[in-house]
């Protein structure tokens, strides 16, 4: 929703003595709420940026306050002079000619303005002068004042530096029709912004206003935007403003245009246009409200169905990464891991480590003791090259784990499946309890690296980039799984001990050396899948529970001993999973039907999706 | 392993521990030497020891690793707690006829399916209906297309994960997360009064007798015998004649029923019932008390379920946070030094000596062998 930008209602008349020292504190927080509220709606952007921006847009005025000599024409200089003209329309006209100055500063200033940080100033000869306060209060709530102007300090009639209370300098006031040139300033400021999602979001912004003062600007721009997207946007907003046309016939494109463009955005004001019509009689106007509606309804269904295809995409890779450290050691060999989820977690914890180590280091207290690790502080690209030493890194913390494991439990039960269940079980209750000791029960917090937030909008469908990366992930992890088993020597040995071992034995292959690495290779999958699963959710002791169950159905949908099933199945499983929440709008019960139709595919493909085929029994 | 145990020694055994359990506890709580707290936590070891009965016939005898069995004992648990929930009455906090959470969910009326658990017999006929007929439409569908092995304990852990999913959702009218609790009566009597408490308990250790008697008989009988086929070589016996499905059905609907009345008699003495119980950890948890006790015997679950359990209650208390490891560590362990579990630890111990023994013959008659003595010439 939308709130007017009408709130400083303080405003009586042009100039008005300020009466205590917290008004302007309140006004200045004030205006930072209006910088929120204008916060594009769509695009989330963190509370953090914003504080950040604020105060690197302070620390810049104070650097513009200390710079010398002030080029004249500039933005500040036409603000210094417009805000001690007393002449309304020759204010306005100043205020207007901003447009065509450098716009951070021309917006920076009547930023200022409008949030009451500019003061006027008596000097000696009784006229006015534009000030900004300057450094902290001093014991008499004094501060020190800055001509606008030229950034010097102002001198008081008596020759030194004069300094003032907040309550007796008068505050440079605005009234309505000025803030409406401002507003319009800033609009065009916006309209014509090197960002493109600024620029885009003002579009998008004027547009939703519906403002037909607008229309004139969007024009403008139109005639010299260059950016596709942009002009999409200009064409949409310029039709939503074209709704308040008086000419029902203008109207009536207007809405046939938006309809054809699915404009979701314009569905509440096509809405009211229809209202309006119907009330009117304007028939075709309402059947063109109506078809319009069904257009953008159809185009919403559209953007739903790629959005959940997507998502199922998604999260069919989230499955596949999980499951295809379980497709080598559970699928090639034969070993039930229950400690398998634990083993991402191993991932996952080392990914958190490295993050901390790359900024400022992380204290432990395991079993009593105290641990402290100092970390790099490094910031920005650097910290964010984090990652990819995490991903090797977790690779192999969990091999090592794996080959741990394998030694120290599962080679004696190769021959015992359904125990290697049980004492693997076992062990991961022993690592789960240990990560609760060492790291807390707490969920911990990875950051993901700048170049993995945000999002890539196509036609109304968001792509998160983080979702991008999950496929693109997955599809890396199985070529590199498809690499190393066809086309490494290591793979071949694999290939021959999983296939017929004693053959494999009798041919020279050390089998208990290739089941070693085998497994080491397996678990190192899981570790990456944990440092994937870092960027996607928060990292706790129980997060390789929450797999544990799905991806065990995907190496059996898929068919023991085949990566390629796996692969199937896991994409399957997503998307189906995905699909049955978009359609039953409940996440649980899609998950409930999604393992029940796993129990009765597996009755009509007991051994999955592709069965090894073999004539042995048992 | 094969042979259950036998001669006098056992049975001696046996009569003691039911002795113990069934007349000795409630004896001493009555005499105030054992608190109500205490015989309360014994009520439910032994029902715990039941589900672990229910375990061992599948996965001792019959070589099926079920981790679904936490599932039948909290579908029994749930079908009498709805019992016990419509008899709260009005006693409850919102003075309702409803259950609470039915009052908290904005409810009028009680759903249909509710209605005839206010008949007790129903109740109990549900306790024993509902998780057999679960385990037989399941296990149908199982084993006629021959899933087994680990496929088969995959399989169930699916089945119990998405019936706890379900059960966790209000819209099952079961209590969601909080499930069932806050009883008051049954069959009239004060559930929170020691006398009913102590009769509960008697009659959780009678029923434990009644299993174990009846387990015994059935895997003694050649129907066990068959069972003990199946683990062994199930194609022989396929081979032979017999239908493995439906053998391993029938065993897989009378286990969950053994888990389902445990589960009823849980209930009342625990005063809850959530769907935090049937997940998979528990069903394994089940699975761990089999092992240690030995498995492919019926005193081993006994003696494993309260065991574990009176450890669990130890360990929890004085070392909270290394409860997980000890547990995690004694199943590694036992799997892998102690496959037959404490009860096959003896008779491990006396294959290790007479196998040391062999080796002694062995090498005494090689270096025979090598050095004929002198005096043989």
């Amino acid at each position: 929703m939308r709130v007017s930008y009408q709130p400083l209602s303080f405003h009586v008349g042009a100039r008005r003595k300020v009466t205590g020292g917290d008004v302007p504190v309140a006004r200045e927080l004030l205006g930072f709420l209006t910088t929120m509220l204008r916060a594009p709606s769509r695009i989330v952007t963190g509370f953090g940026c914003r504080l950040r921006a604020l105060i690197a847009g302070v620390a810049l005025a104070h650097a513009a306050v200390l710079a010398e000599a002030v080029p004249a024409g500039s933005a500040k200089e036409i603000v210094a002079e417009a805000v001690v003209t007393l002449d309304a329309d020759r204010q306005r006209e100043l205020v207007g000619s901003l447009a065509d100055t450098d716009p951070e500063e021309a917006a920076l200033w009547i930023g200022k303005w409008k949030e009451g940080e500019i003061y006027l100033f008596q000097d000696a000869e009784g006229n006015d002068v534009a000030v900004l306060l300057e450094g902290e209060p001093d014991s008499a709530e004094k501060y020190g004042i800055v001509s606008l102007a030229s950034g010097k300090p102002v001198t008081a009639p008596d020759g030194t530096a004069a300094r003032a209370t907040k309550d007796e300098l008068y505050l440079a006031d605005t009234d309505s029709g000025l803030r409406k040139v401002m507003k319009g300033v800033t609009d065009r400021i916006a309209l014509a912004s090197p960002d493109l999602k600024k620029r885009l979001q003002a579009v998008q912004d004027t547009g939703l206003e519906q403002d037909p003062s607008k229309l004139v600007l969007l024009e403008q721009r139109l005639a010299v935007e260059e950016e596709g997207r942009v002009k999409k946007a200009l064409a949409e907003a310029m039709a939503m403003i074209r709704l308040r046309a008086e000419d029902p016939v203008v109207r009536q494109t207007a809405v046939a245009e938006l309809g054809e463009m699915g404009s979701i955005a314009a569905q509440g004001a096509i809405k009211t246009v229809r209202g309006e019509a119907e009330k009117a009689g304007q028939v075709s106007l309402v059947a063109a409200c109506d078809k319009a509606q069904k257009d953008i309804e159809s185009h919403i269904s559209r953007v739903n169905t790629v959005g959940t295809l997507f998502r199922g995409l998604s999260l069919g890779s989230v499955l596949l990464v999980v499951a295809i450290g379980l497709a080598i050691t559970f699928g090639l060999m034969g070993v039930i891991n229950m400690a398998h989820g634990e083993l991402i977690v191993v991932g996952a914890y080392t990914t958190y480590l490295i993050q901390n180590l790359f900024a400022a280091g992380i204290h432990m207290s395991p079993f009593g003791l105290k641990i402290s690790i100092p970390g790099m502080n490094l910031s920005g690209g650097a910290w964010d090259c984090y990652f990819l030493v995490a991903l090797p890194a977790s690779f192999l913390m969990a091999a090592g784990v794996g080959l741990l494991l394998e030694r120290g439990v599962i080679r004696f039960l190769y021959k015992r499946p359904l125990e290697s269940l049980l004492a693997t079980w076992g062990v991961s209750m022993v690592i789960q309890q240990l990560f609760r000791l060492v790291f807390g029960a707490n969920n911990v917090q990875v950051e993901s690296p700048a170049f993995l937030s945000g999002n890539w909008t196509v036609n109304d469908i968001v792509f998160g980039w983080n979702r991008v990366f999950v496929i693109a992930f997955a599809v890396l992890i199985v070529f590199l799984t498809w690499a190393v088993l066809n086309k490494t020597s290591l793979g071949l040995l694999i290939r021959a001990v999983m296939q017929n071992r004693g053959m494999a034995a009798c041919m020279g292959v050390r089998t208990e050396r290739v089941n070693m690495m085998t497994f080491a290779f397996g678990s190192g999958l899981a570790g990456l899948a944990g440092a994937f699963l870092s960027q996607i959710g928060n990292v706790g002791p129980n997060l390789g529970q929450n797999y544990i169950v799905d991806s065990f159905m995907t190496v059996v949908v898929g068919g023991v001993g085949n990566i390629m099933g796996t692969v199937i199945s896991a994409l399957g499983i997503g998307m189906a999973d995905q699909s049955l929440q978009q359609i039953l709008g409940n996440p649980v019960l899609g998950k409930i039907l999604v393992l029940g139709a796993i129990i009765l595919f597996l009755q009509w493909k007991p051994s999955g999706l592709f069965a090894t085929r073999s004539r042995s029994l048992d | 392993m094969n042979t259950p145990l036998a001669g006098k020694a056992p049975t001696i055994l046996l009569a003691a521990v039911a002795l113990f359990l069934v007349v000795v506890m409630p004896s001493l709580n009555a005499a105030g030497v054992v608190s109500d707290f205490t015989l309360n936590t014994w009520g439910k070891y032994v029902c715990y020891a039941i589900l672990a009965i229910a375990v061992d016939l599948l996965w001792g005898y019959t070589g099926l690793l079920s981790l679904g069995q936490a599932l039948f004992f909290s579908l029994g648990g749930y079908m009498l707690g709805m019992h016990l929930m419509l008899m709260i009455g009005k006693l409850g906090a919102y003075k309702s006829d409803l259950p609470d959470f039915m009052v908290f969910l904005g409810l009028k009326e009680l759903p249909d399916f509710w209605q005839p658990f206010y008949s007790f017999p129903f109740a109990v006929l549900m306790v024993l209906a509902v998780p057999g007929l679960l385990a037989g439409v399941f296990g149908y569908l199982a084993f006629r297309s021959r899933i087994k092995g680990v496929y088969f304990s995959i399989l169930t852990q699916a089945l119990t994960y998405g019936a706890a999913l379900m059960f966790f959702r209000n819209d099952l009218m079961m209590g969601g997360n909080n499930g069932f609790t806050d009883f008051r009566t049954l069959l009239g009597a004060d559930l929170r009064s020691p006398e009913i408490k102590r009769a509960l308990y008697i009659a959780s250790a009678i029923t434990l007798m009644l299993v174990f008697i009846g387990c015994k008989w059935l895997t003694t009988s050649r129907f066990g015998l068959i069972q003990r086929a199946i683990r062994d070589s199930e194609n022989r016996v396929l081979f032979s004649g017999y239908s493995a499905a439906n053998f391993k059905l029938f065993v897989f609907v009378i286990s969950a029923v053994i888990a389902g009345i445990g589960g009823a008699l849980y209930v009342p003495q625990v005063g809850i019932i959530n769907p935090s119980e049937m997940m998979t950890e528990k069903s394994l948890e089940a699975v761990v008390w089999v092992a240690v006790g030995g498995r492919g015997t019926l005193i081993g679950p006994v003696l494993g379920a309260i065991g574990v359990n009176y450890l669990k209650s130890w360990a929890t208390t004085e070392y909270p946070d290394l409860w997980l490891i000890i547990l995690g560590a004694t199943f590694v362990i036992v799997v892998l030094f102690l496959p037959k579990g404490l009860v096959g630890v003896p008779a491990q111990i006396k294959a290790m000596i007479d196998r040391r023994k062999a080796l002694k013959k062995d090498r005494a008659d090689d270096l025979a062998a090598i050095n004929p003595s002198p005096e043989a010439e």
